[in-house]
């Protein structure tokens, strides 16, 4: 496509291209002399400060168990929502209408509200009803808001992915006599999750950014809090999150190639029916207009 | 304040998110680059990174205070800054989506009349896919304000720390919990029943 907003460069289009090539550089050259004349000014850039990094006490005291944790409470949080939205995700495909509209109210609640504040009302809420020990208390505030959140958001992405089976399906599975948990056991579910695999890979960068937020506000020990112990340790803020920053990216990287690779192999594949659902189909699911009701399902 | 910061920060990333997308598509190869490469790193950074980042870095090392004499200004508008360019990451790839749907004879016709790679993209293209990302933006929006949350993170005094320091306080922790969970129902649901609105009836006709 972006080849079509233009015309092949003729000699005094490439000359200007050149000269815009060349001005935008010397500004993103500006910028990145100014941080580098800036970090050196307050001595950011010494090697004590970069070395910790080279060593392994660094990595195995505080960077690789919080990566551990963080990748304990988004696999929880995956594992647990999973179940749960798809559980939710028929719910509101139901032929029931207080079963449809109670699920459509409890997604549509969850999906309205911020993971963080569901974190901390969560952290709030064992620790004056619950006996959970104030060790494990992060962990399971954390976890109980991902999956609160995320079972709702992939409730939407089983309910696309169901809908977007084509009718035929449904009523020939009915025409052969399937009762309707039949046909939702072994006709549309198979063939909607290999549609959804893509969208729920995609989820899961979500929950792995989100467990950031268990780290900076109820102080779940995970890659970003430890980011803090460690730079309290060797005084190297900046050098500490571009580390962290980086590890992120490399995790959510591979999640997202991954996901459109698979995205990319089951569209090629003919086995499925249905379209598949890519990462980039979950942002048209808009909470308050899917379908362009309030969320109530119209399987018919 | 949630929704000051949500308001001033969804205006700045649509700025810096259509000029992302500019260069997403623009003929110059470099800023091709590093619009991909911008994208592709802060999309995959959580937000509570960047909004920390703000704080502890730009602000302690690299004095960017933005103009703020005390400290909760600062909080502010760093909190702006990190939503801005956090949030135009996904306004950018919602755009190029759009621009991606316009039909190719478009940008040809536009073309054939000898307009540039500029007056393509202002006067043809971007007006026709703006029109077609009423819903990701909209959404985009919804999630923004959702993630406003994390300014609590660097002492912004909105809607989650607020509700941090009432729990804290105060014995009903169900009741306040309650409050703030359906003032944020009350924000996001309405804006999202507005925009799919807007975005039905200015959906271009084909």
């Amino acid at each position: 496509m972006s080849s079509v907003l233009y015309d092949t460069p003729g000699p005094r289009a490439k000359r200007r291209n050149a000269v815009l090539s060349v001005v935008f550089l010397v500004l993103l050259a500006a910028l990145a002399w100014w941080v580098w004349k800036t970090m050196d000014d307050k001595q950011q850039l010494r090697w004590a400060l970069w070395q910790p990094f080279t060593t392994s006490e660094a990595w195995t005291t505080y960077l690789l168990p919080g990566l551990v944790n963080t990748l304990k409470a988004a696999a929880l949080s995956m594992v647990i929502a999973l179940p749960l939205g798809a559980v939710f995700g028929i719910a509101r495909l139901s032929d029931h209408r207080w079963v449809r509209i109670a699920a459509g109210v409890v997604v549509e609640f969850f999906r309205a509200i911020p993971v963080l504040l569901l974190m901390l009302f969560a952290n709030e809420f064992y620790n004056q009803y619950s006996q959970v020990s104030s060790d494990d208390r992060p962990l399971y505030a954390v976890v109980t808001a991902l999956v609160l959140y995320n079972a709702s958001v992939l409730a939407e992405v089983v309910r696309a992915g169901i809908l977007a089976l084509p009718r035929g399906q449904t009523e020939a599975a009915y025409a052969i006599g399937l009762r309707k948990g039949q046909t939702m056991s072994s006709i549309l579910l198979p063939q909607a999750v290999t549609a959804m695999l893509p969208a729920i890979v995609s989820q899961l960068v979500v929950i792995v950014k989100d467990t950031a937020l268990g780290g900076a506000m109820i102080g779940y020990a995970e890659l970003l809090s430890e980011r803090g112990t460690l730079a309290a340790n060797y005084a190297d803020v900046i050098a500490s999150f571009i580390v962290v920053a980086a590890i992120y990216v490399v995790l959510n990287f591979a999640l997202t190639s991954f996901a459109s690779w698979l995205e990319r192999r089951l569209r090629r594949s003919k086995r499925s029916t249905g379209a598949v659902l890519g990462a980039d189909d979950l942002e048209e699911m808009n909470p308050a207009a899917v379908n362009g009701t309030l969320g109530t399902g119209t399987y018919a | 304040m949630t929704v000051k910061l949500t308001v001033l920060s969804a205006v700045g990333s649509l700025v810096w998110g259509t000029l992302l997308a500019a260069m997403r598509v623009s003929p110059v190869p470099v800023m091709r680059g590093f619009g991909t490469l911008y994208v592709n790193i802060v999309r995959n950074i959580p937000l509570t990174i960047i909004i920390l980042f703000t704080s502890l870095g730009l602000a302690d090392i690299f004095r960017v205070t933005l103009g703020a004499s005390d400290f909760k200004v600062q909080g502010f508008r760093l909190a702006i800054l990190g939503l801005i360019a956090y949030t135009s990451a996904f306004v950018c790839e919602a755009i190029r989506s759009g621009i991606n749907t316009v039909p190719v004879g478009q940008a040809e016709a536009a073309r054939a009349i000898g307009l540039n790679f500029s007056q393509t993209l202002r006067l043809i293209v971007l007006p026709q896919a703006f029109r077609s990302v009423i819903g990701p933006l909209a959404n985009v929006l919804i999630a923004l304000t959702k993630n406003t949350t994390v300014a609590s993170a660097i002492g912004v005094a909105e809607a989650a720390a607020l509700m941090k320091t009432m729990i804290e306080n105060e014995a009903q922790t169900l009741a306040i919990g309650a409050v703030f969970a359906l003032g944020f129902v009350i924000l996001t649901l309405p804006v999202g029943l507005l925009l799919g609105w807007l975005g039905k009836r200015l959906a271009v006709k084909r």
